[in-house]
């Protein structure tokens, strides 16, 4: 929080500093990510259709089928930058404190990489026939 | 310096406050399937982790994912998936400066529920009848 101790106004305080310069590469992305999610999505659940009731190596030979696994690459990638944006806005919406709002913010970048990290891995590893 | 007390300045009003609307129980809609996508990636990441661990792992995954409480979690995730590809799609018109109208607003926030629901029946549909 800024300091409550000076004779200065809210506004008077930032006034004339502009604005971070982020805003538009963040609202832009998160369209972007919107356009290839939505391509992705269904291709994603057609995917998921189309392991339904399969047994491990059918179901092996599927996932690790070159096309299927750049696919899902590609979703994996366009949906974990997607949802780190989104989920910035609501952390920076709705959590007041400014050393939780940092943290969680930070937070939200690592369960991102994490989860994106994770499953980018399993689908190389199935592709490479690990 | 003397200490001066910020003054007690107007907030706006919150949620509590509105009359619920369709665009606005849509808008909630919206950062609530987000959220439950955003967690719900946790699963997807387990559940190729486990297919490249090898069978045993992927049988249980499975037996998870076919439990009654892993199909209620792939419904309510599937939905959210489509509710939040359905509000995108809205915010997409949005974006390009149209269907601010107040008519086109509620239409656009009504098909975004029956059509959010009629494609996760579908898709379901789909599932049952390929299984």
């Amino acid at each position: 929080m800024l300091s409550n101790s000076s004779m200065r106004t809210p506004l008077g305080r930032v006034r004339g500093l502009g604005s971070a310069k982020s805003g538009t590469g963040h609202f832009w992305l998160q369209r972007v990510t919107a356009v290839s999610n939505l391509i992705l999505t269904v291709i994603f659940i057609g995917i998921v259709i189309a392991l339904v009731g399969r047994p491990y190596p059918a179901a092996i030979a599927l996932l690790s089928n070159p096309c299927v696994a750049i696919l899902m690459l590609l979703f994996i990638l366009s949906a974990c930058i997607h949802m780190r944006l989104g989920m910035q806005v609501i952390v920076e919406d709705y959590v007041q404190s400014e050393g939780a709002k940092v943290l969680a913010v930070m937070a939200n970048t690592f369960f991102a990489i994490a989860v994106g990290a994770a499953s980018v891995y399993a689908v190389l590893k199935l592709s490479f026939g690990g | 310096m003397a200490e001066v007390k910020p003054a007690a300045r107007p907030l706006s009003p919150h949620l509590q406050i509105y009359r619920w609307s369709w665009t606005m129980a849509m808008s909630v809609a919206h950062r609530v399937t987000g959220t439950g996508l955003y967690l719900g990636t946790v699963l997807i990441a387990a559940w190729l982790v486990a297919a490249a661990s090898g069978p045993a792992a992927f049988d249980t995954a499975q037996a998870i994912a076919g439990s009654f409480l892993g199909r209620l979690v792939l419904f309510l995730y599937s939905f959210s998936l489509i509710h939040h590809m359905c509000g995108g799609l809205r915010h997409f018109v949005w974006d390009m400066g149209k269907g601010y109208e107040p008519q086109t607003r509620m239409n656009m926030a009504k098909f975004t529920l029956v059509a959010s629901v009629s494609l996760t029946v579908l898709v379901w549909i789909v599932v049952l009848v390929l299984r």
